[in-house]
């Protein structure tokens, strides 16, 4: 029989979490603090309104760009938010999640050889997406001296005449650092130079502790070059709904529709309905959920410093990324001693690029119960580590 | 810090001091000393604890009652408010506004305890026009908190 595979996907390694999960899952007793997902759950009156478009029988497909409806919604929010006009008929496009918009933006973007920078550590996508759309991932490896912040420097010195497109990952998984007006402001002005698009991914938009998010696209210049990845899952807590959105220019965005209508066809009808309802009467349950997480940020990153981890103080999205280095243990072999000898599962960086080596994702989408009891074993780990006991 | 303390411990009255402090990103000493502060002014009324009697062997009738009032000259609600819920069986009052004056509820032991209160105590004053009894059958939820088994955390483990 002949090689069914394609070579491409062959080569992509599977997901670094992916392999950690495998492990962890075979281990009845683990306490985890490794998820990348909220624990609240869906509040009620969106899913409510799920279960009603179901009652009413609205199980049918929509348009392929997804709810006229939702897609007003989705540009009276970002113009409220973030002050960003877009044209509900033409801009917008509501996806699979967001990650569908990081792949079709790229898919639609791409020709063969053309770079896309990654910012990393960075969710997992970005890479596997960019070779599969034909491109050549360029990794610019961001820095806790820096804040994890992308800077001006670090975009020049990956700069060639082949660079297309840049990615935004702010704020950022797993880092948990934002890019305020300031740095965003010596970034438009790089990309306006340098001819380059962006795809930002602001998925963790709604969670920023230090002031509201900014977006590039508000800068003069940059909403033609931006394709604006969005979604629910992170600020309504509606992981499993799978729904995302991507705002873009016409151009763009017409042929990210074709991509979607011949895969997707259209996002699911449910979760359109529940998230025009999320858009229209969900502010209070976001900003009950972002004081939740900025608490407990608060917390853990006290209590990890209290015990002698150095720790960045993170200032979106809700993880923490303590640094490890040291114990003089790659980040793999520390998660792995962890979790045999304390029974907590955390994330290792390097799962978020090789810049992740010497640090730890810990995400404080638990409860307050819940994270006590995990630090009491990773103060134990690290005071034996420490020769303490 | 005030309210954002109130938030907390209406939830959890038993969280740590340090772990409060920490949430807020505050010293201990100043959370400290707001509470008592709060409890001085009577912002902070007493620290009680929400239990679920139904898995008890305790029996316990709950009764929920509307009454219609007169407010007499010299005496408005108020005054007529203390009347009723001095009675130690009253657990809880409130002045309501719409088709009637006053909802209190009351805590027996017996349907016929709290039969007898309201029939002996409450229908009897002169200034109380009438009365409306329901009997609460079940607790589903007080306080914000849902009195049934905590449901499991279902997330899987890991995920990016």
């Amino acid at each position: 029989m002949r090689n069914p595979l394609s070579d491409t996907i062959v080569t992509i390694p599977p997901s670094g979490i992916r392999k950690f999960f495998d492990i962890v899952s075979e281990m009845k007793d683990a306490i985890s603090l490794g998820v990348g997902e909220p624990d609240f759950d869906t509040p009620w009156h969106i899913r409510d309104e799920g279960i009603y478009s179901l009652e009413k029988g609205r199980t049918f497909y929509t348009s392929n760009t997804g709810l006229k409806e939702l897609k007003m919604e989705i540009c009276r929010y970002l113009k409220r938010r973030f002050d960003v006009s877009y044209d509900y008929s033409t801009e917008v496009l509501v996806t699979v999640g967001g990650s569908e918009a990081i792949d079709i933006a790229l898919r639609a973007m791409l020709n063969p050889g053309d770079e896309v920078l990654i910012p990393q550590p960075s969710y997992v996508s970005y890479t596997p997406c960019t070779i599969l759309a034909g491109g050549v991932p360029v990794i610019i490896e961001l820095e806790e001296k820096d804040r994890f912040r992308l800077t001006k420097e670090k975009l020049l010195e990956k700069i060639t005449p082949k660079t297309k497109v840049l990615i935004l990952p702010f704020p950022n998984n797993p880092t948990g650092s934002i890019m305020e007006p300031g740095d965003l402001a010596e970034i438009a002005k790089v990309v306006e130079e340098r001819d380059l698009f962006i795809i930002s991914d602001e998925i963790y938009s709604e969670l920023t502790y230090s002031g509201d998010h900014c977006t590039i696209a508000v800068f003069p210049g940059m909403k033609e070059r931006t394709v604006l990845i969005n979604g629910f899952s992170k600020s309504y807590a509606m992981t499993g709904w799978r729904l995302g959105y991507a705002c873009a220019p016409e151009m763009i965005l017409t042929q990210m529709l074709k991509i979607h209508q011949f895969a997707i066809l259209c996002a699911p009808t449910t979760s359109q309905y529940a998230a025009v309802e999320a858009l229209r009467n969900g502010d209070p349950d976001v900003n009950h959920m972002r004081e939740a997480y900025d608490q407990r940020r608060k917390f853990l990153v006290k209590a990890l410093r209290d015990m002698g981890l150095e720790c960045y103080e993170p200032q979106g999205a809700f993880y923490v990324f303590p640094n490890i280095k040291r114990f003089h243990m790659t980040s793999e072999e520390f998660a792995l001693k962890l979790l045999e000898e304390e029974r907590v599962a955390v994330v290792p960086g390097t799962a978020f690029g090789d810049c992740g080596e010497g640090y730890l994702r810990l995400s404080y989408a638990y409860s307050l119960e819940d994270l006590k009891r995990a630090l009491e074993r990773i103060e134990r780990f690290i005071k034996r580590l420490d020769g303490k006991e | 810090m005030r309210e954002k303390i109130l938030a907390i411990i209406e939830k959890n009255s038993r969280i740590d001091l340090a772990d409060l402090a920490a949430l807020l990103g505050e010293s201990e000493a100043a959370v400290a000393n707001e509470i008592a502060d709060m409890e001085k002014e009577n912002i902070i009324c007493g620290y009680h604890t929400m239990i679920n009697w139904d898995k008890t062997s305790d029996e316990k009738v709950t009764a929920l009652i509307e009454v219609k009032v007169t407010p007499q000259r010299g005496m408005g609600f108020e005054k007529l408010a203390e009347r009723i819920y001095q009675y130690s069986e009253v657990n809880s009052m409130y002045l309501m506004s719409g088709a009637y004056d006053f909802t209190v509820i009351l805590e027996g032991k017996t349907m016929r305890e709290v039969a007898q209160f309201v029939s002996e105590k409450l229908a009897t004053m002169n200034y109380v026009l009438s009365t409306a009894t329901h009997f609460i059958l079940k607790k589903y939820k007080d306080h914000g908190t849902v009195m049934c088994e905590k449901p499991e955390d279902e997330r899987m483990l890991i995920t990016p």
